[in-house]
């Protein structure tokens, strides 16, 4: 399997003007590994499908605001 | 030719009057990355592809046109009762001298919509590479909308949108297979 987010820790200078973020989150969606879809992958009920934007479970990856919620933006 | 259905492709509920959400939404309108911009682009790019990829295009194409539908709507709620005062804290005093609430294809920053923003090479792995890549920009500049807007139904929507884009992408990644396939599939040696 694979994760959807990546995390990496730049440099922080003791001379920056803002608190530093200490880590950094990018986003590496499933279509990254996935290549061409193979037959019989698992599906969403129906209804559930049209309400998340895809009928494949492996190509769901919903996105939260770090800021916002308890969910994290980095997929914790 | 197109059959239209008059409902959204996804409800969108907005929680608050909050003319600075809407500021940002007219990026994924009329910005480079944004529906009109895709929707445009990919439904002039499949004249000249192969066969084989042009019924994805087009398909594309036109959810693109069903998204931007929604970001119109999402604008359009976010600003219709607003008072010029409100819309002014926002710094849409600008947008509102040129066009009161009327929506406009222009960026979050003013900038109206050009064709720049699309090409088509004609180039069929040129063009999917671009597709590709305009898919996954959206797909960003939705994660930046939804970490600025504190609107959690606003925010359902928008999730929405960023996994189509998710999707797309993954489609014209395949588009890209089908064109590399080597000729002969029967393999005998």
């Amino acid at each position: 399997m694979f994760t959807t987010r990546k995390q990496y820790e730049p440099y922080i200078s003791p001379f920056d003007p803002c608190p530093p973020i200490r880590v950094k989150t990018y986003v590496t969606a499933p279509n990254l590994y996935v290549g061409f879809q193979p037959p019989n992958l698992p599906q969403f009920p129906l209804r559930e499908a049209l309400m998340k934007g895809t009928l494949w479970q492996v190509f769901y990856d919903p996105y939260y605001s770090p800021y916002e919620t308890k969910t994290k933006g980095d997929g914790s | 030719m197109w059959i239209y259905e008059k409902k959204l492709q996804y409800p969108v509920r907005v929680s608050t009057c909050n003319p600075r959400l809407a500021k940002y939404l007219i990026e994924q309108y009329g910005g480079a990355d944004g529906e009109l911009a895709a929707a445009l682009r990919y439904l002039n790019q499949r004249y000249t592809l192969p066969p084989k990829v042009i019924g994805l295009l087009n398909d594309i194409g036109t959810e693109e046109l069903a998204h931007l539908e929604m970001i119109a709507t999402m604008v359009y709620k976010l600003t219709k009762d607003a008072t010029p005062e409100q819309l002014k804290e926002a710094g849409l005093e600008p947008h509102y001298v040129d066009h009161e609430r009327a929506l406009f294809y222009h960026n979050a920053a003013g900038n109206p919509f050009t064709a720049t923003y699309i090409q088509a090479k004609g180039d069929p792995i040129t063009d999917l590479y671009e597709d590709i890549a305009a898919e996954e920009k959206a797909r960003a500049t939705y994660q930046w909308i939804i970490n600025m807007s504190d609107d959690p139904d606003l925010n359902d929507g928008l999730r929405f949108l960023r996994e189509r884009e998710i999707i797309h992408a993954q489609r014209f990644r395949e588009a890209v297979e089908i064109l590399k396939e080597e000729r002969s599939q029967k393999k005998i040696f």
